[in-house]
């Protein structure tokens, strides 16, 4: 089940939890936005860090990395991934990347 | 009046609850450390409070001396085949020759570690910074004469059998 819903001006389809469904529709400009809607307010550079990688990621494998590919892929410590988006960190940072959430157990 | 900035949460932060899971390890084979561990690594990642109380030969997992050479052996399960050969049983015989655990333990840690899977003191920091708590069974620290010193940097504290239970009230508990 999909809907539509404005993230930063933009309307996009979103999946019924919430995923933008085409990661090609996502922009820089969402991210704030959607970030908001998580509970995180400011996106600092190490946010960022972690988006540009989500994105990248996914568009060189298909599939959204794990917390444990990202913390082997760029050497950011796992406690960092839980600071800057805490709670359900995979989810989170997928949903303001703009990626699907990710699919993998570790 | 709304504006632009209007905060909307999706759908898969609705399910937030005070969920809480702990998960007892009580076997120090290699095969049956590693259910728990991952399904603990799924939980906090979730955002759920995780548990997870070490006893009996599951203290094995986070004993320094032990933590890093936890073995798998083919005797006394069925289920084990050749790699991907999938319906053709291992006699249990051969499980018996010298050498075979070690041989069985190697194959098994390359096939966990080709998953990305980290081999368990690494796994335990893992959970640890990720937020879950590491527990010892105090009956099972006294009488194998350990103290906290012989445990994994990660484990809080040891803990008796009173304590699991006023911890994981409320809990869903997994027994491993």
């Amino acid at each position: 089940m999909t809907s539509t819903a404005v993230i930063a001006g933009h309307e996009v389809t979103i999946d019924d939890e919430g995923f933008i469904t085409d990661p090609s529709v996502w922009t820089d400009d969402m991210a704030a936005a959607l970030a908001k809607n998580v509970g995180i307010d400011e996106l600092t550079p190490d946010h960022w860090t972690v988006i540009r990688h989500l994105r990248e990621d996914f568009a060189a494998q298909g599939e959204t990395p794990t917390l444990r590919r990202i913390t082997s892929n760029i050497g950011i410590e796992t406690k960092r991934l839980f600071e800057l988006f805490p709670k359900k960190p995979g989810k989170k940072m997928a949903y303001i990347a703009g990626v699907p959430k990710p699919r993998g157990c570790i | 009046m709304t504006t632009e900035t209007e905060v909307m949460k999706p759908a898969f932060l609705a399910d937030e609850t005070d969920r809480k899971v702990c998960f007892i390890c009580s076997k120090g084979n290699l095969d049956m450390a590693y259910p728990a561990l991952i399904m603990a690594n799924g939980a906090v990642g979730e955002g759920i409070e995780t548990h997870i109380f070490f006893t009996f030969w599951g203290l094995d997992m986070i004993n320094r001396k032990t933590m890093n050479d936890l073995k798998f052996t083919l005797l006394g399960n069925t289920a084990m085949h050749p790699p991907r050969r999938f319906g053709i049983s291992m006699p249990q015989w051969l499980g018996g020759l010298p050498g075979m655990t070690a041989m069985a333990t190697r194959m098994l840690r390359k096939q966990i570690g080709d998953q990305g899977v980290p081999p368990v003191p690494e796994f335990l920091s893992m959970l640890v910074d990720s937020g879950a708590k590491l527990w010892a069974c105090k009956m099972t620290v006294d009488m194998m004469g350990l103290t906290l010193e012989d445990m994994h940097d990660g484990v809080s504290e040891i803990i008796n059998v009173a304590e699991f239970l006023e911890l994981s009230e409320g809990a869903q508990i997994v027994f491993v």
